[in-house]
């Protein structure tokens, strides 16, 4: 009855309703109520359609990383928004450099195909995040290594990809006669947030008793533009950062990098706490490129050098009979193959992207091998 | 039964209630076990940690040892005094621009609706750019200062201004500002008393002033004037000594304050307006000047209309303060960012987010709203 | 009785004379306008003496002086720094702005998949003018296509499938990104809002609790925050492994900031309802959601059409703070391409770039005030005393 009486009701509304519309409509041309109320309604029921469209965003994954990586069919990279010779997109928008290469390397070993990964750009600030949230699979942002980062952020390094320290670059022709970091007391500095670097500048000036003034950025870029626009005396991050920084400057060749290293800055790429199989195949593909350069084994010549009788070169290329080691990792066992093919061994990569053959024009020093003096030394694959 | 709205509304909140618990349920298990996956401790003992990075803009002593809560303190005190200052200059030239448009001359009158309409319409995070990057940076460096008055400089780190350097003895003369304002503000209430019982009037603003202004005075000479100016000077890199206001500062002050003056002049244009016409006429009836009768009769209504829109611009002027963090201007949310980013506790620092804007937030209003009890209209 | 009679008596009337000279004309103008007191000759001729001061400056900048062609920093530079231009030129740079004007529209978006995104704004055109014009038929039809189909059009324009190519979010960018979260923002927000508000005005107490809460922690932070948490807690909240994309993060917080201000809004407008109307609706036997959609809610909503569309202003211009969570709005584009980028670093490129920028901001949102104003005249269906 109640049921029956709700109908008549609705009916007898709208037929009310509808004549209060029309004597209004010819009077002022006015939406009828009525239909404005529907629209109301119709409009929350839609937002809600959309939003849950733009669900799709979202993807759940779960299980061990390389799985997920698997399933999705390439790796999400989380680099650098913009340093040159390390991670920057050119021109055409493809992403080159150190960092990136080393993403590609890793792809090339989980799927035989370097181009199977998507950069994400993140800046000093998201990066951890990004990592943690699992919104890239791997962070190669010349990211350094400290002690904090591998326990209360929760991060696993799995290498040092490129062995750093923080210096000083100032405009020569605005400071003529400055050419130590000693004599920055009281100079303004432009440096980025969130970093290990504006950690050491504190320290150092500290130490040295000297006052400075910090003007600290969020982003990378903002500080470079500030200290370019003339709003600080130094510039300081990463060595090789400030060689980058020089080249994006309006007058290059006006700015000096002083020659004070104040800090250890070891940079490599990092994974999540708690995988260890991922762990490992990142951990082992930075070997790889570190063996491959050892044994000379290189882009142009790895397909010849899977003919070698020499054992070393038969084990680290997955050739000799029997082999397991690229199983036991849960990658194919040519993955060392699909490594160099796809970016060359470490020194190709280096020389690349900020050795002598890059605008970057920076030499080896510390970061070439141990045989050759440096202290880049790969583990033994065996 | 089902149709009885009392019955439905119990069930439809239980359900709700249900489903909210589950959902923070849900929420707080994955952060207790993302939490525990990264390894992330939680709790607010970090806060005694050591900062370790410096801060250039700091009202109160602050160093890389200090902990990471005195600098969360630093950058509260920092917003509350771009605020601050945002606030008053605002303030100002809203009145002025609100007044201005509904002024009989034509070209002031145009002049105001323009600035009205232009910064109304321009995200203010944009005007904030406008002003770092196109205009202070464009300033000469520090050797080519530009030379202002009173030994001040003006140049692309920022503007220089002699500080006054407050010797042992210099107590007096904040003394004599204290008493002074006291004075001054029972010399106002005795006048208003006289004037209510017998009509004379006595003028207070000027003794005011006598008072503000001569007692610190007298305080300094007595100490022996204590007090001497410290002017910038050039230095190898920067103009030192003095104060310096740090073109950051400058920039989000400065764009703040112009953005939100657009607004306040219509909160002020509408108020005026919204007093009836019969006001002026009566005034003008009882043969007040027009000066007089507007501060007598149209501003103290107009004020009541006034407020409420006020107290919410204030508070976005407060909350658009946060943009700082596109300039480098070590505000809370700039400083807050820094601490996440060195210890990761992404929950803890939100939650000091929320809890300061909150308190700032339910601070002003409580302050407005007796402001408004007290200025509302006392019907007798 | 006839002592006082009158001599003379006018019989026809006097002609109508010109008004005097000092009342017509320019200089009566200029004189009742801007010199009526001595106080406001001297504001006039100080704000004349201020505008021939700046004006001739400001368009000097923006046309005479500026550069309109050129291929990089070059063409924008004095002798001192390394150019052509005189020495103490300051000028536009305008070749900055149409040299990059493709990435200040569409970001990093593939080049060759940019009509995608252009024909998505040539529907979005056709079919919100049709719906703005009072006059312009099938409202209902058009409405259903804007806010119903639209969304997911667009959706598979911009983002890719059924053949096209998939385009990331992370390579959108520009204009395209400030109107899509906008469009998101207003479509989401309405309705929650007043959904909100009227579960502020709710008699059940927890539905009003949670509603006040929400509104009021809302309303009392910046958006940064609120975006800061969407970014840096929501991975957080969420299993591992499930992420979000950066670009849905910005949708959920700005959606969820404006919908706050949104309640405001409306509540403002349930209140000024008359009594009379809920009892009117109530006697003709009408459930709460039948006197809510056709009662309540069209003549609360026509109240606060000001106030809508002044929210829809505000989130508009805070799609800006995207930027702050590294996204890449128009603003953010513009910004990226001033500091992250040699090829057009000049002292001119920020105010150039800036200038660009807020004179397309401005233009969005001087219009929308201004269509406002118009709709709040005609909806005025003279209730007023």
């Amino acid at each position: 009855m109640g049921e029956r009486l709700r109908v008549d009701l609705d009916a007898m509304f709208r037929k009310w309703a509808g004549t209060v519309s029309r004597v209004r409509k010819k009077k002022s041309g006015y939406v009828p109520n009525n239909r404005k109320g529907f629209w109301v309604m119709k409009q929350l029921a839609l937002g809600i359609l959309s939003a849950a469209a733009l669900g799709v965003f979202a993807t759940a994954a779960s299980a061990g990383t390389l799985e997920d990586v698997k399933a999705k069919g390439f790796l999400q990279c989380g680099v650098n928004t913009g340093l040159a010779g390390f991670s920057a997109p050119n021109d055409k928008g493809d992403w080159t450099g150190l960092d990136v290469d080393f993403c590609r390397a890793v792809a090339a070993a989980v799927f035989g195909d370097g181009t199977k990964v998507k950069f994400t750009g993140l800046s000093a600030k998201d990066r951890f995040t990004a990592l943690q949230s699992g919104e890239v699979d791997i962070l190669s942002r010349n990211t350094t290594w400290t002690v904090n980062r591998d326990t209360a952020l929760g991060l696993n390094f799995a290498g040092v990809t490129y062995y750093d320290g923080q210096g000083f670059m100032i405009n020569a022709k605005k400071l003529p006669g400055v050419n130590s970091a000693l004599q920055l007391s009281g100079a303004a500095v432009c440096v980025q947030a969130g970093t290990t670097t504006e950690l050491n500048l504190a320290d150092y000036f500290k130490a040295n008793k000297m006052e400075y003034n910090p003007v600290v950025f969020e982003k990378f870029e903002e500080a470079n533009a500030a200290y370019d626009a003339g709003r600080c005396d130094a510039y300081t991050t990463d060595q090789s950062g400030l060689y980058a920084v020089r080249l994006q400057m309006s007058a290059p060749d006006d700015h000096v990098v002083l020659p004070e290293i104040i800090s250890k800055e070891p940079l490599g790429p990092s994974v999540r706490q708690g995988d260890d199989k991922w762990f490992d195949i990142v951990k082992w593909t930075y070997y790889a490129l570190l063996n491959t350069e050892e044994a000379g084994v290189t882009q142009a010549n790895v397909d010849e050098m899977k003919n070698s009788d020499n054992p070393d070169i038969k084990r680290l290329l997955g050739t000799e009979a029997e082999t397991k080691i690229g199983t036991d990792l849960g990658l194919s066992n040519d993955w060392v193959v699909n490594i160099v093919k796809a970016t060359g061994n470490y020194g190709e990569i280096f020389e690349r992207n900020v050795g002598t053959g890059s605008p970057l024009k920076i030499s080896r020093g510390i970061n070439a091998l141990w045989t050759k003096g440096g202290l880049q030394y790969g583990m033994p694959i065996r | 039964m089902i149709y009885d709205p009392r019955v439905r509304g119990i069930v439809f909140q239980i359900i709700l209630v249900a489903l909210l618990a589950a959902g923070i349920w849900w929420i707080v298990d994955n952060t207790i076990e993302n939490l525990r996956r990264s390894n992330i401790t939680t709790g607010f003992a970090f806060l005694r940690g050591r900062a370790g990075f410096d801060i250039s803009d700091r009202l109160i002593e602050y160093s890389s040892d200090s902990s990471y809560g005195r600098a969360l303190i630093v950058g509260v005190l920092n917003t509350a005094a771009v605020a601050a200052a945002g606030i008053v200059t605002a303030t100002i030239l809203g009145f002025l621009v609100g007044v201005g448009r509904l002024s009989n001359n034509w070209l002031i009158r145009k002049l105001a609706t323009a600035y009205v309409e232009l910064f109304r319409n321009i995200p203010p995070l944009l005007v904030i750019l406008f002003w770092y990057q196109g205009v202070l940076a464009l300033l000469p460096s520090v050797r080519d200062s530009v030379s202002l008055p009173l030994g001040s400089y003006l140049n692309n780190r920022g503007f220089y201004l002699p500080r006054f350097v407050w010797e042992p003895g210099s107590w007096l003369i904040f003394a004599g500002f204290v008493v002074g304002l006291a004075l001054s503000w029972y010399l106002a209430r005795r006048a208003r008393m006289r004037q209510m019982a017998t009509g004379q009037q006595f003028p207070v603003l000027l003794t005011s002033i006598a008072l503000v202004v001569g007692l610190p005075l007298l305080g300094f000479l007595a100490a022996g004037m204590p007090v001497s100016v410290d002017f910038p000077q050039k230095g190898t890199f920067n103009l030192t000594g003095g104060m310096n206001v740090k073109p950051e500062f400058l920039s989000l002050y400065l764009a703040l304050s112009f953005y939100t003056a657009a607004f306040i002049a219509e909160i002020v244009r509408a108020g005026i307006m919204g007093v009836p016409r019969g006001q002026t006429e009566a005034y003008s009836a009882l043969g007040l000047r027009s000066n007089l009768g507007l501060r007598l009769v149209v501003i103290p209504q107009a004020m009541r209309i006034i407020i409420p829109p006020l107290t919410s611009q204030y508070l976005n002027l407060t909350k658009n303060s946060s943009l700082a963090v596109a300039i480098g201007y070590p505000d809370l949310y700039a400083i807050g960012g820094t601490i996440l980013n060195q210890t990761g506790q992404a929950i803890e620092v939100v939650v000091i987010f929320m809890v300061v804007y909150l308190s700032i937030s339910i601070l002003t209003s409580l302050l407005m709203n007796w402001f408004n009890t007290k200025m509302a209209l006392k019907e007798r | 009785m006839q002592e006082h009679d009158m001599s003379w008596v006018r019989t026809e009337m006097a002609l109508a004379q010109a008004a005097p000279r000092s009342q017509v004309g320019f200089g009566a103008w200029v004189r009742k306008n801007l010199f009526s007191t001595p106080f406001d000759a001297a504001l006039s001729l100080l704000a004349i003496l201020a505008l021939a001061w700046s004006v001739p400056h400001i368009l000097n900048w923006l046309f005479l002086d500026a550069v309109w062609t050129g291929a990089d920093r070059t063409a924008c530079l004095t002798t001192e720094q390394g150019g052509q231009l005189p020495a103490g030129w300051s000028g536009a740079c305008w070749p900055f702005v149409s040299g990059r004007f493709g990435q200040f529209m569409f970001g990093r978006y593939p080049l060759e998949e940019r009509w995608r995104v252009i024909l998505t704004g040539i529907l979005f055109i056709v079919l919100l003018a049709p719906l703005l014009i009072p006059k312009a038929p099938y409202k209902g039809l058009n409405a259903i296509l804007f806010f119903g189909v639209f969304p997911f059009v667009a959706f598979f324009l911009l983002v890719g499938g059924f053949g096209l190519r998939y385009v990331e979010t992370p390579l959108w960018g520009g204009l395209m990104v400030t109107l899509v979260i906008s469009y998101v923002g207003i479509v989401v927000s309405l309705p929650l809002g007043i959904l909100l508000a009227m579960g502020r005005r709710s008699k059940m107490p927890i539905v009003k609790l949670l509603s006040v809460i929400f509104i009021e922690a809302v309303r009392g932070v910046p958006l940064v925050t609120v975006l800061f948490m969407a970014s840096f807690m929501l991975p957080l909240f969420v299993p591992p492994g499930m992420t979000f994309d950066k670009l849905l993060r910005a949708l959920i917080g700005v959606a969820l900031f404006a919908s706050a201000y949104m309640a405001e809004v409306v509540r403002g407008g349930l209140q000024a309802i008359p009594k009379g109307q809920y009892e009117g609706a109530d006697s003709l036997g009408l459930g709460y959601w039948q006197k809510t959609t056709f009662i309540i809610m069209p003549q609360a909503l026509k109240l606060v059409i000001p106030g809508i569309v002044n929210t829809f202003i505000g989130m508009f211009k805070d799609t800006t703070l995207v930027l702050i969570i590294s996204m890449f709005d128009l603003l953010g584009v513009v910004k990226q391409n001033i500091s992250g980028d040699p090829t057009w670093a000049t002292p001119q490129t920020a105010k150039t770039g800036y200038v660009f920028a807020a004179a397309i901001f401005w233009v969005f949102c001087f219009g929308m005030s201004r269509y406002s104003q118009y709709m709040e005249r005609r909806l005025d269906t003279g209730h007023k005393r």
